[in-house]
């Protein structure tokens, strides 16, 4: 499919679509001058700069120990700089990567066998360590080692690539789940149900994880059990669907319902407790990566792709638009009413269960009571992301934008150490800001929102 | 506002040079009416020619553009309905403005309860719904959900509504349109009373006879204008319709003979409750068979059965001499037939989406490539077809909601000829739209028949239907009443004897 096609399915997209994105960008520049600080050097500059005082300046016959504290951009660093001194013939370096307590083994060892210290290269959170700062005092035999740090550099928490990951981990689930309320949206319905969904879900594949071994199940149950949780969640919504088409029963009103039965579900399942007996292979789908690129990363964009084509380069998806603008007229033109409505909540529900399998493997256990009101945020992204309630419009990408949007706020609020009270109140008043403008929008301007008329 | 008593005896109504445009229509072009106190007067005209919107400026529900209203000789401006009633007029509606679950007494004091100590009175609202009803000689229990009133009941609580709020004026727009005979008489009984009290009346009605009946003096618009305006007795039954029809039809219709050729559509016995009863007829190809009743005649029901929108009781239906079996639109379609709904706003287009939007939609599968849908193709389509139809937009994705009627309907054309429909049904195809774009609606239907589709043409014009059509059905509640056979040299008083006859 050639790019010019598809720019011409809508020939004309007026600023105003670009309206979320450009508040997202606010947003992201707001935070991270906020969060604008000195950081110590990471990446392949400090990488480079650490290699050059190991092999420049620290001599040959002494020792160079390249320190990382675990789980950090300092671990990082320190592998690569080892990695490359090694590479380079140096053999008198030694990596050492874990707790301040790793580091007082290490020297205590290369006192022992009176080993000369020749640096200490480090970075990061290592760099606060108290037994580099002791030493002198502890170690009187080493004399005239060199301390080297990457040099600082000016740069934004928000934007540290560890940071930036979390804000994906963070929204990944309520993202997925907000594509299939987008279109049940679309069509002018809701679906309240998604957040009860995600429980059911999470608990059913857990459940069928555990009854294959628990900790030992083999990598194929945890599969199935993805497998049963999402579908489950999938013909939950198809029942939902057939309720709003075939008895015209308000959407609000049917989900509301599913909402209850399927916590109660999830609740009944596991008898109230969580379920934490998985085996490793459970948490890949959401902390794991191929090659190199995280798998949250990689689902949002396959899956946002591909709902997006769905969405406006199909039939499906412009009979969706279609139900949504006027079902009558949409009845009168030939378009299978009944088939869309059974088809949106139908996905609605399989989201929701991979949400839910998504929601368990993040946090590598299933409970009954997790995801609470989770369909507000959803419904708050698709809201955000200008998606009209009415039915009609909206765009997938959108929905992307509006979920980025709450996930951002949260995060750069916790950054800036805003408390939790505080963050609720403000996230509800950007969801009512952001809907007030967006009706502004379709009206043509502030003024018209305010006229009587 | 106190009516302070004028030397010289200013009518108790009048309307001077009412303007009244909405986008792309000029609905009222400067009608003048005048009421005296205790009179009936009555207000005719096609559809269309702007009863409703002058009615609505009555009402308070359309401010209009220029023009003048006195009452009492004061000038008055209406800009709400509240005001409105405040003025002492009120308006019955074809669409009662009743709530259906509330009783006939919580109706008629909706609004203006009589309370004591902060509570309904509920005993003095009985009483006063009582009295009321009796006034107007009808014995309706006030407690009675109005959803479970007749027609005619549900019409006297709008009457008794109307005096309860001390009404001087009462306007009743087509009142007998679903009355049987007996309960016209009963409405025309309570109207003469009513006037008898010194209310007036504006009575709106397409029947003529019932014209003859009750009024005392007639208005008749044509287009936005008043055409005439003349006491009942000084005016003819015949001249009252050349008033309505205004010019001579020549000129308005640009009708071609053609030859049909054989039989494409064949319908027996088509039913569904009340509304349509037992409907049979043949349409050839290359033919228009118009179809004529008054409103609630059962034309456009017949059209939806036809159409599989409304399910059928009985009936059936043959396409080329073969039997179809339609149960939803999607059925219709697939046999080539089509329906261009009376409704344009709210059945035939999605307002919100573009022009192009609605063009393809029922068309998706003939743009399809592989899975996806050929974007270009679609937009070159629309462009012929744009091109073809005259429709006047800025581009394929300006919404089909800031279109004119005309091209509006256009549009909805347009979405069907490209699926190479035979059959089209065209309900009402030019209400709302303006004497410009009408002969462009007709010319296309004559381009349609010279390609040898078959076209049902159901239109309240009379003069339409008369000038566009090569035989005519006519149909009162829901059965065929006569078929006219060669339409062109037929008389609207032969129609409409048809459309009234018992």
């Amino acid at each position: 499919m050639s790019k010019e096609r598809l720019s011409r399915r809508f020939p004309t997209i007026s600023l105003g679509d670009y309206g979320m994105l450009i508040a997202l960008l606010a947003l992201c520049l707001l935070f991270s001058l906020l969060t604008l600080k000195r950081q110590a050097g990471t990446g392949p500059a400090a990488e480079t700069e650490m290699v050059g005082v190991v092999l420049n300046r620290i001599s040959g016959s002494e020792l160079a120990l390249i320190v990382g504290a675990s789980n950090t951009d300092s671990e990082i660093l320190a592998r690569n700089v080892y990695q490359q001194v090694i590479a380079s013939g140096r053999d008198t370096a030694r990596l050492i990567v874990g707790t301040p307590r790793d580091l007082r083994l290490a020297l205590d060892e290369m006192a022992a066998n009176d080993q000369r210290l020749g640096g200490i290269v480090m970075s990061g959170d290592a760099i606060k360590w108290r037994v580099i700062e002791q030493i002198p005092m502890n170690f009187p035999q080493f004399s005239n080692y060199l301390l080297a740090v990457p040099s600082e550099r000016l740069w934004p928490d928000f934007l540290k690539a560890s940071n930036l990951l979390a804000i994906v981990e963070r929204i990944v689930v309520i993202a997925i789940i907000a594509i299939g309320m987008t279109m049940v949206i679309i069509t002018a319905g809701i679906d309240l149900s998604v957040g009860s969904l995600i429980a059911l879900s999470a608990v059913l594949s857990a459940t069928v994880v555990k009854a294959f071994g628990g900790a030992d199940a083999p990598g194929w149950s945890v599969g199935l059990g993805f497998l049963v949780g999402t579908l489950s969640c999938g013909l939950i919504g198809l029942f939902a669907g057939s309720l709003v088409h075939r008895f015209k029963v308000a959407a609000f009103i049917v989900t509301l319902g599913i909402m209850m039965m399927a916590r109660g579900l999830a609740f009944m399942t596991t008898g109230g407790f969580s379920i934490d007996q998985v085996p490793n292979s459970f948490v890949w789908l959401a902390q794991g990566s191929i090659i190199g690129i995280p798998n949250t990363i990689l689902l949002l964009v396959l899956i946002y792709g591909s709902a997006h084509i769905f969405m406006t380069h199909t039939r499906f998806g412009r009979y969706i638009y279609a139900v949504g603008g006027n079902a009558e007229a949409a009845r009168l033109t030939g378009v299978p009413v009944g088939a869309m409505i059974l088809l949106v909540y139908t996905v609605s529900g399989l989201s929701a269960g991979l949400g839910g399998c998504l929601q368990a493997s993040l946090v590598r256990a299933a409970a009954p009571n997790m995801a609470n009101m989770y369909e507000l945020y959803v419904i708050a992204a698709v809201v955000v992301g200008g998606t009209s309630l009415s039915g009609g419009s909206g765009r997938v990408f959108g929905t992307l934008i509006g979920a980025f949007i709450i996930a951002v706020i949260q995060n750069g609020m916790n950054l800036i150490g805003i408390q939790s009270y505080t963050q609720m109140f403000t996230l509800g008043g950007v969801i009512v800001l952001a809907v007030l403008l967006d009706k502004a929008r379709q009206s043509g301007g502030i003024r018209q929102l305010f006229s009587r008329n | 506002m106190v009516a302070s008593p004028n030397s010289n005896a200013p009518r108790l109504l009048e309307m001077k040079e009412i303007v009244k445009a909405f986008p792309g229509v000029k609905a009222l072009k400067g009608v003048s009416l005048t009421l005296s106190k205790g009179e009936v007067l009555a207000l005719v005209g096609e559809n269309g020619a702007g009863k409703s919107t002058l009615i609505k400026a009555l009402g308070g529900a359309h401010l209009p553009d220029s023009g003048e209203i006195r009452i009492d000789g004061e000038a008055v401006t209406l800009p709400s309905p509240h005001v409105s009633q405040l003025e002492g007029i009120a308006i019955i509606f074809q669409e009662f403005n009743l709530v259906p679950k509330l009783s006939a007494r919580e109706n008629l004091f909706l609004g203006k309860e009589i309370v004591k100590n902060g509570f309904i009175d509920r005993r003095a609202e009985r009483a006063r719904a009582g009295e009321l009803f009796q006034e107007l000689g009808m014995s309706i229990d006030p407690e009675t959900r109005c959803q479970d009133l007749t027609v005619a009941e549900q019409q006297t609580v709008e009457i008794a509504r109307a005096l309860a709020s001390d009404a001087r004026i009462i306007v009743m727009d087509e009142p007998t349109a679903a009355l049987s005979q007996q309960e016209v008489d009963k409405l025309l009984s309570i109207i003469r009373r009513l006037r008898d009290e010194g209310i007036s009346i504006i009575y709106i009605s397409h029947r003529l006879e019932e014209i003859y009946e009750i009024a005392d003096r007639v208005t008749v618009l044509r287009d936005g204008e008043t055409v005439g305006e003349a006491p009942v007795s000084e005016v003819s039954k015949s001249e009252l319709i050349e008033w309505m029809v205004g010019r001579p039809l020549e000129e308005e219709f640009p009708k071609c003979r053609s030859s049909p050729g054989p039989v494409r559509l064949k319908v027996e016995g088509l039913g569904r409750g009340t509304s349509v009863r037992g409907v049979s007829f043949e349409l050839r190809a290359g033919e228009v068979l118009g179809v004529s009743g008054l409103v609630g005649s059962g034309r456009t029901e017949m059209a939806r059965l036809i159409f599989g929108a409304d399910n059928l009781d009985t009936g059936k239906i043959a396409i080329s001499g073969e039997r179809r079996i339609i149960r939803q639109p999607r059925d219709a379609i697939r046999n080539g037939i089509c329906l261009l709904t009376e409704d344009r706003k709210e059945q035939g287009l999605i307002l919100i989406h573009s022009a192009q939007e609605n063009f393809g939609l029922p068309n998706l599968n003939a743009f399809k490539k592989g899975f996806l849908i050929d974007g270009k193709a679609e937009a070159q389509a629309f462009d012929s077809s744009r091109k073809n139809l005259k429709i006047k937009v800025s581009s394929g994705a300006q919404k089909a909601g800031q279109l004119s009627g005309g091209n509006q309907q256009k549009v909805v054309l347009s979405k069907w000829l490209e699926g190479n429909a035979d059959i089209f049904i065209f309900d009402e195809p030019t209400r709302g739209i303006d004497v410009g774009a009408k002969y462009e609606i007709y010319l296309l239907i004559n381009a349609l028949v010279a390609r040898g589709k078959s076209i049902l043409l159901i239109s309240s014009e009379l003069p339409e239907v008369i000038g566009m059509s090569d035989r005519i059905l006519v149909m009162k509640e829901g059965k065929v009443m006569g078929e006219i056979e060669n339409a062109q040299s037929t008389s609207q008083e032969t129609v409409l004897a048809l459309a009234l006859k018992e």
